[in-house]
């Protein structure tokens, strides 16, 4: 969809610049207008990271590159990075202007590249998509043109329990940092080795340099993302295994280890899947021993709790919450909105997904990037009992509106502070059921 | 008349219409002498991102409180824009708005198609969308880089909206490349609406007086008591009626010569509402001189006197036992022009020692024509010299090395993301965000009270110092600072 959209909950290609800010000692470089990173940064809050924000290297494209061209300036601005900033990887981004003006930005990557430097370039106009998509071209370019010089050194699938995730994108799920040492915490448990190449649990630029040993990789992602494993799956051969929805609680999660131990099998991986299982035994009892000394509360508390939720999320959260809330919690999931603009062609298969939530409900799922839209349609609804919404900071005021409780837990939100908790996972799990009831409780004074 | 001419679309950027510049270094005495005789601006061989004049003008207009805004453009360009609508529902206690509605931000999504086939017509769509789904009073339309090389004819799309809905529907040309003074983008809006919302008086008013500001608390109400006048804050919390009729105040004034430099100017020269030019009331001589000057025009000099006297009995000797808590110590500025130069006449009062200045741009000459209005040849002649005064445009490199250069007693900043850096390398970092905290006597007072606060608590930078992570080379630390300007010396 391509319309105008209201209360976006997303931004254009060249907010992946958070996708490079997320590996460690990497420095996204912009060729583009003065406003971009600023802009970027505003949108995700709290994104500095290493190098981003005002520490990232600009262009800032005037009048003056609009018209003669900016390559030579980009130039100078990329020698002198190597001066000032420490750096392990470079990569240029470009922007509406440079898109436009039509730069060889690959030309200049190549000949600092030709002299040794670890440079990549990518091209991320924000017209040509959003940043859910252009995280794979960034993810892409850094194969062809970082990992791939290092091939010699590491054998395609060498390595037969290791595997590359590909699954919170960074900083467009907030959780990024705790969704992904939670998957690697989790992998690690049933006998994987996980290169996890984002955040504070990744090696930086060593780890992706061992991309190709890997034996298969592993995709969470409601629809963005294939065009990553596919090209990993065309250079080296590397299978994968695509789990739909963000794994939150124990049932999912467990469907999601099961799912991975079969795959890895199959791929030769050496799975002690006793052992496997006696970890997902532990973990699945501790989830329990919680819900089962919660129960009592959230049978019994006779205040008022929420009976029902909406969810304004990407796919991947609204199908994992919905599926969590509904059998884990006793919510029950009403009207779901997905805003990430997932394209038509993925649309079916998740709402196929979400059909298989419950046999004796259906949950309408509505896809709508235009939030405005999607918060007018909520605004016409009424269930029964208390009401949670879960969204992003644009939705509190439709919550005060509808009287509803409300979680932020979607971007943009200048109403949370998340550092690195996770919402994966059996322990994710608890975490939303702790955010919940926190903010259901709070409203007692 | 000058730079504004209210015929033409588009409004000059502040590079031709003032000759501000990005780049400078050396001391502020020496900028303010040649200020009047032309600077030249300088270019930087390595640079970092900057601000975008799309974000200052969105400011001005989303916190209108019933009108709609459109981000011409891909979605990217109005991402940070969520961030006013946070804004405007915190701070309308401040405002006396009861019940703040949800804003209204719209972006047209354009896709690489549209930059084939132009993006008109689909903002032309989206407008018409816009009004049958929030019914504003008016619609401002943003452009931004990708809708203004590609030629979209945003004006004509705009007028023909207009006449069709009935309602204003306001171009502002705000597209981040054409300006390094992203301040540009509050001209911009300003242009919009002084061509647009602003009617000619329909009768004169001598009891309100327009204050261009953003959205700090409500200081003016009490001040304006004296005179028998009430404040018209322009343009966040205003309403598009509002602002139709603030030709018909008394006076206007300007919290911030940066920020109301445009519309203070437009309101005098087209709609005949004098300017208060008089630098704003920072540090004592200033606010005398701005109350003076405030009394002039509102025939009203001697409850001007009785104000200036009553107030400095109440907060003169108070402020003379914070010059005592901080004598002998040292500060670092860094902020947008006008405001920086403000804090830099604080720290004078205070008797603190300024050690220098990251300036984000210099305006040699507001809108107005008046010398009055420069704080920084205010400051010079009251406090004295400011050694190691420079035009940074927000780059944090220079910022960095600076710092670790002078390492003063403490850093103020004004605007995000600079205090991190005195904080990583142990200097105890204020920031306040409210523009009309250090306003007047007692603003100098209120603000020496946190520098005192400031100075005391430095546990937490003391211990991020220790644990700080640096990105920074130490061939670069051991440059100087303003290296790759022009005329810098890489080595």
């Amino acid at each position: 969809m391509s319309g105008m959209i209201e209360q976006e909950r997303y931004t254009c290609a060249i907010g992946a610049l958070q996708s490079v800010v997320a590996i460690p000692k990497a420095v996204p470089i912009l060729h583009s207008g003065p406003g971009c990173g600023n802009m970027i940064q505003g949108f995700f809050e709290r994104s500095k990271g290493y190098a981003g924000g005002n520490t990232s290297p600009c262009t800032n494209f005037s009048e003056r590159e609009v018209v003669f061209g900016g390559i030579d300036h980009l130039r100078e601005i990329v020698s002198n990075t190597y001066k000032v900033l420490d750096t392990d990887l470079q990569v240029i981004l470009t922007g509406c202007t440079a898109g436009i003006v039509g730069d060889d930005v690959e030309s200049l990557a190549d000949e600092f590249r030709d002299s040794g430097k670890p440079i990549v370039s990518v091209e991320t106009a924000g017209f040509k998509c959003n940043n859910f998509e252009s995280h794979s071209l960034v993810v892409n370019a850094i194969l062809d043109q970082y990992v791939s010089i290092f091939e010699n050194e590491n054998p395609q699938r060498s390595e037969k329990n290791t595997v590359n995730l590909f699954a919170s994108l960074p900083y467009q799920d907030q959780f990024w940092k705790g969704n992904l040492r939670e998957y690697k915490r989790l992998l690690e448990g049933i006998g994987l080795k996980v290169h996890i190449l984002f955040g504070s649990q990744s090696e930086g630029v060593e780890e992706w340099k061992r991309i190709p040993r890997a034996n298969f990789n592993i995709l969470v992602s409601p629809w963005y993302g294939f065009p990553i494993v596919e090209h990993l799956e065309a250079v080296y051969e590397q299978p994968y295994t695509h789990f739909p929805n963000v794994p939150i609680g124990a049932n999912e999660t467990e469907r999601f280890l099961r799912q991975v131990i079969v795959f890895a099998k199959k791929q030769g991986a050496q799975i002690d899947e006793e052992a496997a299982e006696e970890f997902i035994r532990k973990e699945r009892e501790a989830y329990y021993e919680e819900i089962d000394n919660l129960a009592t509360f959230l049978l019994e508390f006779r205040y008022g709790l929420p009976n029902h939720v909406h969810i304004l999320h990407d796919a991947g959260y609204v199908v994992g919450l919905s599926k969590f809330l509904l059998h884990e919690v006793g919510i029950v999931p009403k009207e779901q909105f997905v805003t990430d603009n997932t394209p038509v062609k993925y649309q079916e298969q998740i709402k196929e997904e979400l059909r298989s939530t419950s046999k004796k409900r259906d949950i309408p799922l509505i896809f709508e990037p235009d939030a405005g839209k999607a918060q007018e349609t909520i605004r016409s609804l009424s269930h029964q009992g208390r009401g949670l919404i879960i969204g992003s900071g644009w939705d509190k005021e439709l919550a005060k509106e509808k009287n509803y409780d409300f979680l932020p837990a979607a971007l943009p939100t200048p109403y949370r502070l998340v550092l690195t908790t996770n919402y994966v996972g059996f322990t994710g799990g608890l975490r939303v059921i702790e955010d919940i009831y926190d903010t259901v409780l709070s409203t007692y004074r | 008349m000058g730079n504004i001419d209210l015929q033409i679309p588009e409004v000059s950027i502040r590079e031709i219409r003032l000759g501000s510049i990005t780049g400078f270094q050396g001391g502020a005495e020496e900028l303010v002498n040649s200020s009047r005789c032309g600077l030249r601006d300088k270019n930087r061989a390595f640079s970092q991102c900057l601000g975008c004049s799309a974000s200052q003008a969105a400011c001005m207009v989303i916190l209108v409180q019933d009108a709609a805004v459109i981000s011409h453009g891909p979605v990217g360009c109005s991402s940070c824009f969520h961030e006013y609508a946070f804004t405007y529902r915190v701070n309308s206690p401040l405002r006396g708005v009861d019940n703040p509605t949800q804003r209204k931000v719209f972006s047209t999504n354009l896709q690489e198609t549209d930059t084939v086939y132009g993006g008109g017509q689909k903002l032309a769509k989206g407008i018409r969308e816009v009004y049958e789904r929030t019914h504003p009073n008016a619609v401002f339309v943003l452009t931004t880089c990708a809708a203004g090389i590609i030629g979209d004819d945003v004006e004509s799309v705009c007028n023909e909206a207009e006449e069709e809905l009935g309602i204003p529907v306001v171009a502002i040309f705000c597209e981040g490349f054409r300006s390094k003074v992203w301040t540009t983008g509050f001209d911009a809006s300003y242009h919009g609406i002084a061509r647009k919302l602003i009617k000619p008086a329909r009768r004169k008013r001598d009891d309100v007086i327009n204050v261009i500001n953003f959205w700090g608390s409500d200081i003016f109400s009490d001040w304006f008591k004296a005179f028998g006048v009430k404040p018209r804050y322009i343009t966040p919390y205003s309403t598009v009626e509002n602002l139709s009729r603030a030709s018909e105040a008394a006076a206007t004034i300007q919290i911030c010569p940066t920020l109301g430099s445009y519309l203070g100017a437009a309101l005098e020269q087209e709609f005949g509402v004098p300017e208060i030019k008089a630098a704003p009331p920072y540090g004592v001589a200033q606010t005398d001189r701005w109350f003076r000057e405030l009394g002039r025009v509102l025939h009203k000099e001697e409850e001007a006197e009785r104000l200036i006297a009553a107030k400095k009995e109440e907060y003169l000797p108070r402020i003379e036992e914070l010059r005592v808590k901080l004598k002998g110590k040292t500060a670092y500025v860094t902020a947008g022009a006008a405001h920086g130069h403000a804090l830099l006449s604080i720290l004078g009062e205070l008797g603190m020692k300024a050690k220098g200045a990251a300036i984000f741009h210099h305006d040699p000459l507001y809108d107005s024509g008046s010398e009055e209005s420069d704080l920084l040849a205010r400051r010079v002649e009251e406090y004295g010299d400011v050694p190691n005064f420079n035009i940074c445009n927000k780059q944090e490199f220079e910022l960095v090395n600076m710092l670790n250069r002078l390492r003063p007693d403490v850093l103020l900043a004004r605007h995000g993301g600079m205090t991190l850096w005195g904080a990583k390398l142990g200097i105890p970092s204020l920031l306040i965000g409210d523009e009309h905290y250090s306003m007047g006597y007692e603003g100098i007072m209120r603000y020496g009270e946190r520098i005192v606060e400031t100075l005391e608590n430095d546990e937490f930078v003391k211990n991020l110092e220790k644990h700080a992570i640096n990105p920074y080379t130490q061939w670069w630390l051991q440059q100087e600072p303003y290296t790759f300007l022009e005329g810098g010396n890489i080595q």
